[in-house]
């Protein structure tokens, strides 16, 4: 794989490139970001928001003429995805908040992708229009029917330019499968293929085929009183088309093999850290909890990320992580007031960069957090309005845990947890990360030398 | 995050315990502290969000916390205390505990650093809701051999069995509404206000007529007024017209 490139946390400085989304105090709930996904080759990005949009940019041709603005992502398709929905029969409400956004590869001009909220998976298609026909016979250009006894010679009707249009539209929903909230979904390697995740169950389907699918993981058990844990994410293998991974509210990860039985109910590979003694709280089980699982691009790795940690696991040993980073350890001793307040109960994702040698979470007060698998470094950034300035390095932060505070640096009690970073994504192959702030979209590239 | 003064402790793992003398005063506050974690578990499975379906994975969490406190009180012996001890000194306790809890937050909740995550607030507006039958069905199985908190939705031993629990909720509810309505608003001012206006909230929570097991709150019902529905979206006018049906009956 690409190599070299920006591994070493020194070498990269990340700078500020764009900001997308209102500066306005107040944030309509419908404008929060809920999932960001670039798409294989980098060049487009898409957002999903609370209010059931999907908002597609795509980068610009890179120019001679302004080599320092490295192609900036500008506006490219806008769609309503999912609407509010009302269940009548459990006189609930379907919330049409986007949950995952995947891109299939690209096959042909057309890009296609899938987007979910908590009940309906659909896939999207989204295409450029620059052409249209001109000079067709029966019709005139305003498209209103000619009178036929008044054509006198008949013409061939051709292809002229037009205004370039994008066109986004669903074609197929992948509906009343699910019980329980999807938190997943998870395109596979055959590209024929996908899974959705809800609570308790998974689901395989073809993308062809929109009225059944079939279940591949369920631990509903017989009786729901007994229930004590429930599925968190869940991921395809990168390239082996019959492997994927689960994981768990109690912290564990299962690897499964869809070739050994058509029900994945046993696992091949069982992933779990044993408990730390010192560390034992009530609240251990709850911040063990998995919020997000990803494969590294290799396929040799996952990472989950739970409450405080980022964890990567060898897939060769389930009996510990191979490497586990802190994102914010002085939180361990605010759990009571973050279980108070359902902090505690935030979902973080986590991201591999294109060569997995860095991984990135997000934290609270707008941090994000990035660590080199290689030098053991860490950096704690900031997506804020202040460090905004075309082109303006992102200063590290710090926050500091009692004792004297510095004076760049931020204290514990200060921290706004209002302003979390959930969701984050890295290009697939560039340093280039786009980074959700509730409503607001950044993007930071890293310094061109 | 903390209001400067009050000292909170927070019995995660090794916090010290300084001294033999500060050791023994550590225990009695240990108890009370972990009784004010169950009451505040409890409370967040209580809430039932009326609109949207509950998140499983929270409750499951909490639930899966009330078990674990449980059970250490019952190795502890001091699960048998609570439950002998009429309504004296452990459920005074227990309510002071619950109110330095609910001050704090709602003193959090006036500065202006996590306006939006008081207790109440997150507790009222159920943006994570509590409530499905299955989730309940799941609680109530840990329960089932405690009769302090197994029928706090579930109506088989109403009446004893409710009192403490209840006097803990009632507490809550009590001060929010010795508050100036200003302040109650204040509360509430950075939330949706068209799901989470107090009155639709606590209308929502009795008029949840598919769970029985929100039937323990019923008694909640004489505070609220079922009549505001200004801020209510028009699909609640329907529950409203349950209620009023509910509660003439």
């Amino acid at each position: 794989f690409v190599a070299g490139f920006g591994s070493l946390m020194q070498d990269v400085l990340w700078c500020f490139s764009q900001v997308k989304g209102t500066i306005d105090i107040g944030v309509t709930e419908a404008d929060i970001i809920s999932t960001v996904e670039f798409n294989h080759t980098g060049e487009l990005l898409a957002t999903g928001d609370k209010g059931g949009r999907v908002v597609i940019f795509q980068r610009e041709q890179e120019s001679k003429n302004q080599p320092h603005r490295r192609g900036e992502y500008n506006v490219y398709s806008t769609f309503q995805s999912h609407e509010p929905e009302f269940d009548y029969l459990k006189s609930l409400e379907i919330e049409e908040k986007i949950n995952k956004i995947r891109w299939l590869p690209q096959q042909n001009a057309a890009y296609f992708l899938l987007s979910t909220n908590d009940k309906t998976v659909k896939l999207w298609k989204v295409s450029e229009r620059d052409k249209r026909p001109e000079g067709y016979n029966l019709k005139d250009e305003d498209g209103r029917l000619r009178d036929p006894s008044m054509i006198t010679m008949l013409r061939v009707p051709v292809l002229r330019p037009m205004d370039l249009m994008v066109e986004a539209t669903p074609r197929r929903v992948f509906a009343n499968a699910h019980t329980y909230h999807i938190n997943s979904i998870s395109v596979n390697s055959d590209y024929e293929t996908y899974m959705s995740a809800d609570d308790l169950r998974i689901n395989l389907w073809n993308f062809e085929i929109t009225n059944q699918s079939f279940n591949i993981v369920d631990i509903k058990p017989a009786n729901m009183e007994e229930l004590t844990e429930v599925i968190t994410a869940a991921e395809f293998h990168p390239h082996h088309c019959n492997t994927f991974v689960y994981s768990s509210s109690k912290g564990t990860i299962r690897l499964c093999d869809m070739r050994t039985a058509a029900l994945c109910d046993r696992h091949a590979k069982f992933f779990e850290e044993p408990e730390d003694p010192s560390n034992r709280s009530f609240f251990s089980e709850i911040i063990s909890s998995i919020s997000d699982v990803k494969f590294s691009h290799s396929g040799r790795y996952i990472m989950t990320r739970d409450y405080l940690t980022v964890k990567v696991w060898d897939l060769n040993m389930e009996n510990r992580p191979i490497e586990t980073y802190q994102v914010h350890d002085y939180l361990r001793s605010k759990l009571c007031s973050l279980y108070e307040n359902d902090c505690i109960f935030d979902k973080f994702e986590c991201v591999w960069n294109g060569s997995d040698s860095v991984i990135m979470t997000g934290s609270y007060n707008n941090f994000f957090r990035m660590f080199d698998r290689n030098t053991k470094r860490d950096v704690t950034l900031e997506a804020s309005r202040e460090n905004s300035k075309p082109r303006a390095i992102l200063k590290p932060r710090k926050v500091c845990v009692g004792g004297k505070r510095r004076k760049d640096e931020i204290s514990v009690d200060s921290l706004d947890f209002s302003k979390k970073i959930l969701h984050t994504a890295w290009h697939p192959s560039e340093n280039i990360i786009a980074v959700a702030a509730t409503n607001n979209l950044y993007i930071f590239q890293d310094k061109v030398n | 995050m903390f209001v400067r003064g009050l000292k909170r402790k927070c019995f995660d793992g090794e916090e010290d315990i300084e001294g033999t003398l500060a050791g023994i005063k550590a225990i009695p506050s240990y108890n009370l502290q972990r009784q004010s974690l169950l009451d505040m578990s409890l409370v967040k499975l209580q809430l039932c969000h009326m609109l949207v379906e509950p998140n499983l994975c929270r409750s499951v969490l909490i639930a899966n916390t009330v078990r674990q406190i449980q059970e250490e009180m019952t190795q502890d012996g001091t699960w048998q205390m609570i439950n002998t001890q009429s309504t004296g000194q452990a459920s005074l306790d227990r309510l002071v505990s619950t109110d330095i809890l609910c001050r704090s937050s709602r003193e959090q909740a006036e500065e202006k650093l996590v306006p939006n995550y008081g207790t109440f607030n997150k507790d009222f507006e159920g943006d994570q809701g509590q409530d499905s039958s299955e989730t309940m069905s799941t609680a109530s199985s840990v329960q089932a051999p405690r009769n302090l908190q197994g029928s706090v939705w579930e109506m088989e031993n109403p009446q004893e069995n409710k009192g403490n629990f209840q006097k803990s909720l009632d507490q809550i509810f009590e001060t929010l509404e010795n508050k100036s309505p200003n302040s109650v608003e204040d509360l509430f001012s950075e939330v949706d206000n068209s799901y989470y206006d107090l009155d639709t909230m606590l209308t929502g929570m009795m008029s949840n007529t598919k769970m029985g097991h929100c039937d323990g709150l019923e008694t909640f019902s004489s505070p609220t007024s079922t009549a505001s529905n200004s801020n209510c979206k028009s699909d609640l006018n329907e529950l409203d017209h349950i209620v009023e049906i509910l509660v003439e009956s």
